[in-house]
């Protein structure tokens, strides 16, 4: 996940903070809130080191690879996101997964780059290779959060409302109403209850996902019409991996089409020469 | 490009490059391992643990065999899921003969229970049909889920309180020559859906308590439904569970349910209950394990009334899938910790098991600290039921807790359709008729039970499979006892839908033991609450006897103390529930000692 870039800010205005000043801020804001949400009425943190390891891994990494690898200094708000989506997305009972996850998150940012750019969501590409990968220390947030409405519907007002502004309403949308299809599909297919197929949606994971990853614009692709594309692979090869039974398809799906997709983008449209991308 | 950028970008590469590949590897060593050690051979486990396990139904002449419930056909898709529960064991000397005897609940409509009496030849006979408590899980009347033996009446016999998925009963045992069943006019209620009960003195007025925690919701009957919105409405946090009952024992064959006065007004999913005085003030606390929400410890307020403090206390933080608890103090540092028991599936579900500590010497408020991770008995696996004892008699508690939920179809698993419904709102989760069918498929199945030795205070080995033949039943209760009166601890366990497993312990080492069977006179007569502290060699470790402890269990009445290679005790404490305390100096090693709470002085 990370933060949705905007112009500098210029004027504090309350209106302009929304419109666009810090609009950077926005994102971050709203994740902590769905975190203090998640944990006053639901405490869904095992504990809050988990959580402040993560986001302390990813924020200081950040600073270091920006400084040292790029040769920049730069804001760290997406880092935070990345920290922050580590500690409430991966389960572990020891410490170090939550340090080597974000670690790994960041890190990608900087390695696995094509034409200036990197191809993978950061705290995709570290929440997915754990869950594969350390499945022995590593489990994923596949639970739900409560049965309490209101809060549930703050989140999802609030989320729909921001990726609005930021311009990438049509990406959740598209994502949600592939997914609800998709599910009635596999009900048909499976034999089980459609609530059944759908019931991930309501979880605290696909909130995540749907607000903050899918919507990542460091990782989607340049036009309105390729991102819709995009997102509905990823709801597609997702529906293939439930199928074959993986409770985390959401991420992999990401994982598998996200850079594929960055990849034919930036092949096709991005401007000749190495572009810097900071974040 | 710098030159320092270059070197910064090679050096983050190897670091990425490192970090992918340890992480993975770090995965398929056997750190974490849920499969078990390596099989040894019987000479080999005895040369290097002093101990085996070897499984002694057919020559203890044990042929029960559970059968699961059967569910209203509303939930047949998922009726593995939900009649997951019922294999029960409980150690009782029922006719005083001084041996041991074993009680099994079976849970199919119309199937029998059995209790065996110890014929004292090495074999057991199945006496339960003659002795009334066979033919108990009638049409309309539900299924057993587990027995609890305890002196009710301080007649010197003990008596059987038998709890199900339908109307519990109370049985008295006639001088060890027939259980007759009072629960008519006893005051207990109609219908519940128990998956737990222990006996208690909660106000130490020397007559049994009881305490019942129910499961399901008691306005079910899961044969007979009229609605499918019967499961949790969370995975970890609900709260539409059966409720809890308090039971005062009145003294003339009569309780009172004092669940409200006593501040016990808990709806989670009880899987089991242990009752200790966890904060000196001389009066047995309650932890009530929870699946799909918190553990809960309730604080006797001098037996007036509980008070929760799980959040304070630090035990009831996280919600797991709570399903046992047993005490024990596994560092002979002569304080009582609490084990309790959740999931551990390999990229599902980390929970893991929790040893909950005191932090200091006893409060008001006692808290505790998580030191299971430390101590290395985390991750087990599905677990179920547990249980404290040493089993090679080497002076530090051991522990075994069975593991496995569901082992149908063998390489398949209902994790995905299960995590599809359990990641759901309540509206989804809630109602079974949402829940994938199962098709047959297993969940975390055909694993083996854990056995864990404890080398020397409270550092564990796993030595699951290489002190006893590869076994992986699905393991609910677990019971430890001395069954053939030698010295050692023997190991039963009931197995959901199977035979149970009764393992004779195979000793050849040359540590010492000595056992205490307690009487209570002032105290209530099964001297329920009251702890031992057995001094010697500058050690000291402390057991309890409980009204049933583990999931769905009960140990046998007597303590059983490893000595290690030391040959002599110097001082051994008794505190009854009553207040008194009893000292014994000196006593004879490798010998069961039978104590009376001794009267006090008027």
């Amino acid at each position: 996940m990370q933060a949705i870039e905007t112009e500098t800010p210029v004027n504090t205005n309350f209106w302009s903070f929304w419109k666009k000043n810090y609009f950077t801020y926005v994102p971050p804001a709203f994740i902590t809130l769905i975190l203090l949400i998640g944990q006053v009425f639901f405490g869904i943190l095992d504990n809050y080191l988990n959580v402040v390891v993560a986001i302390c891994t990813s924020v200081v990494s950040e600073a270091i690879l920006a400084r040292y690898v790029l040769g920049v200094r730069k804001n760290l708000a997406s880092a935070y996101i990345t920290g922050i989506s580590v500690g409430i997305l991966i389960r572990s009972n020891m410490i170090w997964p939550y340090v080597v996850t974000a670690l790994i998150s960041i890190l990608s940012k900087y390695v696995l780059r094509y034409k200036g750019r990197h191809l993978w969501n950061p705290s995709n590409f570290g929440v997915s290779w754990m869950l594969f990968m350390a499945t022995a220390y590593v489990a994923g947030l596949s639970i739900q959060w409560g049965s309490y409405i209101l809060p549930m519907s703050v989140i999802w007002l609030l989320g729909l409302g921001i990726v609005y502004r930021a311009k990438k309403l049509h990406i959740t949308l598209t994502y949600v109403i592939s997914f609800t299809a998709l599910a009635f599909v596999r009900s048909l297919i499976t034999g089980d209850a459609f609530l059944a197929e759908l019931a991930p949606l309501t979880g605290p994971m696909y909130q995540l996902f749907i607000f903050f990853m899918v919507t990542d614009p460091g990782t989607t692709v340049s036009t309105k019409r390729g991102q819709i594309l995009v997102v509905f692979l990823v709801a597609l090869v997702e529906f293939f991996l439930r199928l074959d039974g993986f409770i985390y398809a959401p991420f992999y799906a990401l994982f598998l089409v996200g850079p594929a997709a960055r990849f034919i983008d930036l092949k096709k449209n991005a401007p000749k020469g190495e572009v810097k991308q900071v974040a | 490009m710098s030159e320092r950028r270059s070197l910064a970008k090679i050096i983050t590469v190897i670091l990425f490059v490192v970090l992918l590949a340890g992480s993975a590897l770090v995965s398929r060593q056997k750190l974490f391992s849920l499969e078990g050690g390596n099989l040894q051979s019987k000479e080999e486990a005895l040369d290097k643990y002093g101990f085996y396990l070897e499984p002694y139904n057919k020559e203890a002449n044990i042929n029960f065999r559970h059968q699961s419930p059967q569910l209203d056909p509303k939930l047949k898709h998922i009726e593995p899921q939900i009649a997951s529960m019922g294999a029960s064991v409980s150690i009782v000397d029922f006719d005083n003969d001084g041996w041991n005897d074993i009680y099994f609940t079976n849970s199919r409509t119309g199937s029998q229970n059995a209790l065996y009496r110890n014929m004292h030849n090495g074999k057991f006979e199945n006496v339960a049909a003659q002795m009334g408590v066979a033919d108990v899980n009638k049409k309309g009347t539900g299924v057993s889920m587990g027995a609890v033996w305890g002196d009710y009446d301080n007649d010197g016999f003990e008596d059987l309180f038998l709890y199900k998925w339908g109307r519990p009963q109370l049985f008295h045992n006639e001088g060890g020559k027939k259980l007759v069943d009072v629960t008519e006019g006893s005051g207990l209620p109609k219908w519940v859906n128990a998956n737990s009960a222990i006996w208690l003195d909660f106000d130490n007025d020397g007559l049994l308590d009881l305490f019942l925690g129910g499961y399901f919701d008691e306005k079910y009957d899961l044969s007979n439904l009229n609605t499918t919105k019967i499961m949790p409405e969370s995975f970890r946090y609900a709260n539409n569970g059966g409720r809890k009952y308090l039971f005062k024992n009145m003294g003339n064959g009569k309780f009172k349910d004092v669940t409200n006065e006593y501040g016990l007004n808990s709806t989670k999913w009880a899987l089991a209950a242990g009752a200790a005085d966890l904060n000196g003030d001389g009066y047995p606390d309650l932890l009530i394990s929870n699946d799909y929400n918190v553990d809960e410890l309730y604080i006797n307020e001098k037996g007036k009334k509980f008070v929760e403090r799980g959040r304070q206390s630090g035990i009831g933080d996280i919600p797991k899938s709570g399903m046992s608890v047993a005490f024990g103090d596994i560092d002979n540092s002569g304080i009582l910790g609490i084990y309790t028991t959740n999931i551990t599936e390999k990229g599902i579900l980390i929970q893991g098991n929790n040893y909950w500590k005191p932090t200091g010497p006893p409060t008001h408020e006692p808290k505790f600290a998580n030191l299971a991770q430390l101590a290395g008995i985390e991750n087990a696996g599905w677990s179920y039921g547990e249980q404290f004892g040493d089993l090679n008699n080497d002076g530090y508690m051991d522990l075994y807790v069975a593991n496995g939920f569901i082992s149908a179809k063998k390489g398949t698993s209902y994790w995905y359709d299960y995590s599809k419904v359990t990641g759901g709102n309540s509206a989804i989760i809630g109602d079974a008729a949402n829940w994938p069918d199962m098709k047959g498929k297993s969940q975390s199945g055909y694993q083996q039970d854990k056995i864990w030795l404890n080398n020397s205070n409270a550092l564990f080995e796993d030595v699951s499979g290489k002190v006893c033949p590869y076994a992986d039943y699905d393991g609910r209760a677990v019971a430890m006892a001395d069954l053939w009166n030698r010295g050692v601890l023997d190991v039963i366990v009931a197995n959901q839908n199977d035979i149970p497993l009764v393992y004779k312990n195979i000793s050849r080492n040359n540590n010492h033991w000595i056992d205490f069977d307690l009487h209570g006179t002032v105290s209530n007569a099964s001297a329920v609450g009251a702890t031992v502290e057995v001094q010697w060699s500058g050690k000291k470790q402390v057991q309890i006897i409980t009204g049933g402890i583990g999931f769905s269990s009960q140990n046998q009445h007597r303590l059983h103390f490893g000595l290690g290679s030391d040959n002599k005790v110097d001082k051994v404490l008794i505190h009854w529930p009553s207040g008194q305390t009893d000292e014994v100096v000196n006593p004879e090693i490798d010998k069961l000692h039978n104590i009376k709470e001794k009267k006090a002085k008027a």
